[in-house]
């Protein structure tokens, strides 16, 4: 718009005004604006399962609740998993911006490991109650339960699958903008998964034990 | 392994038995598709149309097609969902004194409720997408939307929910629930067959296009608008479009959430809403409706601005209270998500509970109103021209009135109590939906269909249309609202009473007045297409327009606008013709575009695949079918040639032509 | 408003003459009261709509193209009147103001868990009047009438004393319903394994028109029943017939007649077994079945730890004693078996 005053054709008095722009449009890239809306849709599907988990949660038709079944030693190695495997992007995002791509990928292949990880010990934790006889079946609560916390892995394991991904396109291609833009998208999600986990944390497992 | 459990691993629970070749109706439903599919699909052979089919429309990202698509999705589909109407009229016209009808309950249950998801799912969704998709970016002056790809994928995602539907009809059946499904109703113990697994996945894999496609708008509107036009010098039909995907991205997660859960009470054994261990079905009933009142004001709010559009346009002034038709959308916007109870005051929620969502829907009625008299002052002291566009609204602002009236008395919740349920709660919210939306998709087809194909739409046909749509709602609901005076309600197969009968017979009547109204909408295209020459516009400005799609061609070349417009007025186009702004005809610029790609189509095939091997339980291919998906989205992913530059000479040449089109009708 | 509705009733009235609309005379004061909110509101509402729609037309009419005479008023940039915008918006404001302060009073007045406190307009519910209390359930597809008092039961007829208060108690067997006698008063939902309450009176005897209100599955179309308004001796003939039936409504035979049925012929029973309304609402009819108010109550104390995992039952037992077609059910396990001992408990998997 710089040259807002420079030509007109249009021929009338008051032809200050120019119409059309004489230079290409570059209209913002919207791709971080619009990946940042979907999260927000998403978080709004959490909030629906923490919602259900809100008024199901203490509804353990006669069977075991939360107190019974939860082991917090294991959650807490658990959840450290996570927030360690978000730290380790942030660093991967530091080595991108200095245009590392060998640090970074390093640093991302430790995050995909974190996040490994922290599956690896959801599903012993899956596979330990439902062994119990406390599967999703048993009652509303556990329904609840292991459908937040099944979405939420869920999640994590679409966001190791599109690391896995970005891995060899930054290996193909290089830290191009394109490739850039990625890792921070898969930032976001990644930090955002952190941050719904701390929500389940608290309201699931915490409270579950505590009450 | 023996043969049994190998046909059982590959086709599940999908047998030659589900196929409905003991129901005449179904039978005779699928000859005619069939034979007409057929004709189709040779027709388009014979023409060797499927490679210009398949480069120009199916793989297209431009909205401007994708957009046109979306509207043939729409008017197609409200014709199978206008079929399931007359159905429906005619049976409760005939089922009295013992008399079963020719639909029994079985039947009729499924044609209720595939009238009801169909009608808004795949008929308005698409028709007020197609609209968005295609307007939007023309009046901010954008060269396309934010997300080309997921465009085209939101589109394809569409139409595999809507297959998915159309397909229950032939194979299987669909859901015997009611619309919206409640359990414990369409929970496994009552309800095994496949029809609520055909519900769950048709809308599933709907709504992840549009949600997609909500994302998609939300970010054209808020990054790619013209240089000057600030967010209050935005037209009237996108601020109602912002509003509406914003509404989108707020209600649909909702609805993808309470579905995850009545599927996995079917196919996991949870207990959500089960009436056993600890689940709750009155939480879906909250859950669905949280989605599902945004859901209406999604397809109202974008005909509001249409109508914001169409009325200046005809009464050829400015849009009277600009300002406060922003304020009102917002508002609107906001409360639709502070109403939900009022779908089930009789649930028994105390009083203090019920009162205060009886007044937050009351207060809704107060930016309506507001609106409507915006209108009616924009009128005011115009210069009316009686266009086929002005007409559908006049037809809204007075149906919608008394559709908004008996909305209000159904938000009284002790009157609700007595009404709610009854044929007087069909009455109201066709009332609203066909005043407003249906009116409203007729106005705004006639009205952009100029700029979309470059001819006008046949008036008489256009005025046949309206009129006997205008007179057959009125003979179809009035005696709805008389039916649930009378203390009747909805979803009956058959009646004792014989006393109701004459009523449902008018109700016929009017029902068939609305299908010549559909009738002569497609002669209206039919005889558009054959006239095309006599009611071509090459202006690119039939109707005296004043906003930034009127002042490219029509219908516009790929890249909408040689030159982006700067804008500084709210009418911006209307400014430029009073500034006499004459064209730029040189300096052209190479001009950046996204390119084609099948991605969206194969993807969205995939999840067809899926979700037809999810309702028949055909585990392995509804696992190949997901792997295939995933694999073709990261293959996709790999695809970082995505866009092409429009060589300044072809841009040139196009802009040469219309100059010299112009000059020669001038 | 009294002139209002005086007016507004009978032009209604004229316009549906000819045709039965209950819901505009009806014969239970709560309906009539509901009736009477339904003809403020659209009073209400026409002061608003009834002008714009003149004035959509007269504008429309008015100001078309070929109205020369009014090309003089023609003002292509008039878009903005400070005055008008504020009328625009308070009109409404006001009408939605005074009816949204209708509509508290009378949803706390209406309440259908309120104890009704007028028989009519003008007489009031006697002190110390005790309602008759009627324990309605809905199953697949027929309505199931509960009498404590006369100790008595019905399938799809009930009747009830005129200008008596009436007290319901509503419950389903399976599904979603809605009782609803359009003459008598407002609809409510009838929910498995919850109750729903709902009081009013008929003020004239007759026999009027009930339904399920609320899509049911392939037999609601039938799910109707009659309900007799009648006078006190006519009352008590009513129930002596029941009595006079003899049959006696058992657990066993409850859960045969909760088995899907269609169009049920009016049945009577002369009593009922112990308890009976309170063991359908809790879910647990069953006897090896926990009742809902008890895994509740344990549910409150945290559940019954790990083993409580194990405590489930089924109907497979039942099933084949009755001959029922119904598939298995599975269901927490009874914690005892108090109730018809002798009953054979069927525990799946491990009980504690």
């Amino acid at each position: 718009m710089s040259d807002m005053h420079a030509t007109s054709s249009a021929g009338t008095a008051d032809s200050k005004l120019q119409f059309w722009m004489k230079e290409d449009h570059h209209p913002a890239n919207g791709t971080l604006l619009g990946f940042w809306i979907y999260l927000m849709s998403d978080c709004l599907i959490f909030a629906c399962l923490f919602a259900t988990y809100g008024v199901l949660g203490r509804s353990y038709a006669g069977g075991p609740s939360g107190a019974d079944l939860f082991e917090l030693p294991l959650v807490a190695v658990n959840t450290s998993m996570l927030l360690l495997s978000s730290i380790t992007y942030g660093f991967a995002v530091l080595e991108m911006q200095k245009n590392r791509k060998g640090t970074m990928m390093a640093w991302l292949i430790v995050t995909g490991l974190f996040g490994a990880a922290f599956l690896g010990i959801e599903l012993y934790e899956f596979a330990h109650l439902i062994h119990e006889g406390a599967g999703p079946q048993r009652s509303a609560f556990l329904s609840s339960f292991f459908t937040l916390v099944g979405t939420h892995g869920l999640h994590v394991t679409f966001g190791i699958i599109w690391l896995i991904t970005l891995l060899f396109q930054v290996g193909k291609l290089g830290l191009t903008p394109a490739n850039k833009r990625r890792i921070m998208c898969l930032s976001m999600f990644w930090h955002f998964l952190d941050v719904v986990w701390i929500g389940v944390f608290t309201f699931v497992y915490l409270m579950g034990v505590l009450q | 392994m023996n043969t049994p459990d190998l046909v059982k691993l590959i086709f599940g629970r999908l047998s030659l038995e589900a196929i409905p070749y003991h129901e005449p109706i179904l039978i005779g439903t699928f000859a005619m598709v069939a034979i007409g599919g057929i004709a189709v699909l040779g027709l388009i052979t014979k023409a060797k149309l499927w490679g210009y089919l398949w480069k120009e429309w199916f793989t297209s990202i431009d909205h401007k097609k994708i957009g046109i698509m979306y509207m043939v999705l729409g008017i197609v589909m409200l014709l199978r969902g206008f079929a399931d109407a007359l159905m429906m009229r005619a049976q409760q016209a005939i089922a009295f004194n013992g008399n079963p009808g020719f639909l029994p309950p079985h039947h009729y249950d499924q044609i209720f409720t595939a009238h009801g998801v169909i009608m808004i799912f795949f008929v308005a969704m698409p028709l007020v997408t197609g609209l968005m998709n295609y307007v939007v970016p023309l009046q901010i002056g954008a060269r396309d939307v934010a997300f080309p790809f997921l465009n085209n994928f939101s589109f394809w995602m569409t139409v595999s929910g809507a297959m998915l539907v159309m397909a229950s009809l032939f194979v299987g059946e669909f859901a015997r629930t009611g619309w919206l499904a409640y359990p414990p109703l369409s929970g496994l113990a009552q309800s095994p067959d496949v029809g609520v697994d055909y519900y769950i996945w048709s809308l599933q894999v709907a709504g992840v296009g549009t949600t997609l496609s909500g994302i998609n708008l939300i970010a054209t509107i808020v990054k790619m608008r013209a240089p000057g036009m600030t967010m209050m010098r935005m037209p009237v039909f996108t601020w109602t479009s912002l509003c509406t995907n914003v509404l989108i991205v707020a209600a649909f997660p909702v609805l993808t959430a309470v579905l995850v859960l009545l599927s996995l009470d079917r196919y996991a054994g949870t207990n959500f809403f089960t009436n056993d261990f600890g689940g709750n079905p009155m939480m879906y009933v909250n859950l669905i409706w949280i989605w599902g009142h945004p859901e209406v004001y999604i397809l109202i709010l974008p005909l509001f601005g249409a109508f914001s559009e169409i009325v200046p346009t005809y009464s050829r002034k400015r849009l009277f209270g600009y300002a406060s038709m922003v304020y009102a959308t917002v508002v609107i916007t906001v409360l639709s998500y502070l109403v939900w109870l009022h779908h089930f005051f009789t649930m028994g929620s105390g009083a203090s509970v019920n009162s205060f969502f009886g007044i937050t829907t009351m207060i809704i009625s107060i930016p309506t109103g507001a609106k409507i008299f915006n209108w009616l002052f924009t009128m005011y002291r115009g210069r009316i021209k009686f266009e086929v566009p002005m007409l559908w609204t006049i037809g809204f602002m007075i149906t919608f009135v008394i559709g908004g009236m008996t909305g209000v008395m159904l938000a009284v919740p002790p009157a609700d109590f007595l009404l709610h349920n009854s044929l007087f709660l069909i009455a109201h919210f066709h009332n609203v939906i066909i005043g407003g939306v249906v009116f409203g998709v007729f106005a705004a087809i006639n009205y952009w269909f100029p700029k979309a194909f470059g001819y006008k739409l046949d008036p008489f046909w256009g005025k046949c249309s309206f009129w006997f749509w205008f007179i057959g709602f009125y003979v179809a609901f009035m005696p709805l609202y008389v039916l649930g005076f009378m203390g009747v309600t909805r979803r009956m197969n058959h009646f004792e009473d014989p006393s109701l009968q004459i009523w449902f017979q008018i109700a016929a009547f009017g029902a068939v007045l609305i299908a010549l109204g559909i009738g002569s909408f497609l002669m209206q295209l039919f005889v558009s297409w054959k006239r095309r020459e006599q009611l071509r516009d090459v202006s690119g400005d039939p109707w005296g327009g004043r906003t930034l799609e009127w002042s490219t061609s029509s219908p516009p070349p790929v890249y909408n606008f040689a030159f982006t417009p700067v804008v500084h007025d709210l009418d911006a186009w209307a400014q430029m013709k009073d500034h006499h702004a004459e064209r730029r005809t040189e300096g052209y610029l190479p001009i950046h575009m996204p390119k084609n790609t099948g991605a969206g189509i194969i993807i969205a095939g995939f999840a067809f695949v899926l979700g037809f091997a999810m309702i028949w339980h055909m585990f392995l291919v509804a696992g190949l079918a997901f792997l295939g998906l995933l694999v073709t989205a990261i293959g996709h992913t790999f695809n970082y040639k995505r866009d092409y530059y429009i060589p300044a000479d072809v841009v040139e040449r196009t802009e040469t032509a219309r100059t010299e089109e112009l000059a020669a009708h001038v | 408003m009294k002139l209002l509705r005086g007016l507004l009733i009978p032009a209604l009235a004229l316009l549906l003459s000819g045709c039965d609309a209950v819901l505009l005379s009806p014969s239970g004061d709560i309906a009539r009261q509901q009736r009477d909110l339904i003809a403020i509101s659209v009073v209400l509402m026409l002061i608003i709509i009834i002008p714009v729609i003149a004035l959509t037309l007269l504008f429309a009419w008015k100001y078309r193209e070929s109205n020369k005479a009014a090309h003089g008023e023609y003002d292509p940039d008039w878009n903005h009147s400070t005055v008008l915008e504020l009328i625009v918006w308070s009109a409404p404001l006001m009408i939605i103001i005074a009816l949204g302060a209708i509509t508290w009073t009378s949803t706390h007045k209406l309440d259908p868990y309120r104890p009704i406190d007028q028989l009519d307009a003008s007489r009031s519910v006697a002190a110390g009047t005790k309602p008759l209390v009627v324990e309605v359930v809905a199953l697949d597809w027929k309505w199931l009438f509960l009498y404590p008092e006369q100790g008595i039961a019905t399938v799809n007829e009930m009747a009830a004393p005129v200008d008596r208060p009436i007290e319901f108690h509503i419950t389903a067997s399976n599904v979603m319903n809605a009782f609803f006698v359009p003459s008598l008063a407002g609809m409510i939902y009838a929910m498995p394994g919850m109750e729903t309450q709902l009081h009013a009176v008929m003020n004239k005897t007759g026999d009027f028109a009930g339904l399920s209100a609320n899509y049911s599955g392939a037999g609601f179309s039938d799910m109707t029943f009659r309900f007799h308004s009648l006078s006190n001796a006519d009352f008590d003939g009513w129930v002596a017939k029941a009595r006079a039936s003899g049959a006696e409504l058992g657990r066993d035979d409850y859960l045969k007649l909760e088995q899907p049925s269609e169009r049920e012929p009016v049945r009577y029973y002369a009593s009922v077994s112990k308890g009976l309304y309170n063991a359908i609402l809790n879910r647990c009819v069953e006897s090896n079945r926990m009742c809902q108010s008890d895994m509740m109550a344990l549910d409150k104390q945290g559940g019954q730890g790990i083993v409580g995992a194990y405590n489930l039952a089924s109907s497979v037992g039942l099933r084949s004693r009755l001959g029922l077609t119904e598939a298995e059910k599975r269901y927490v396990g009874a914690l005892c078996l108090t109730r018809d001992a002798d009953v054979a408990a069927a525990p799946a998997g491990r009980s504690r």
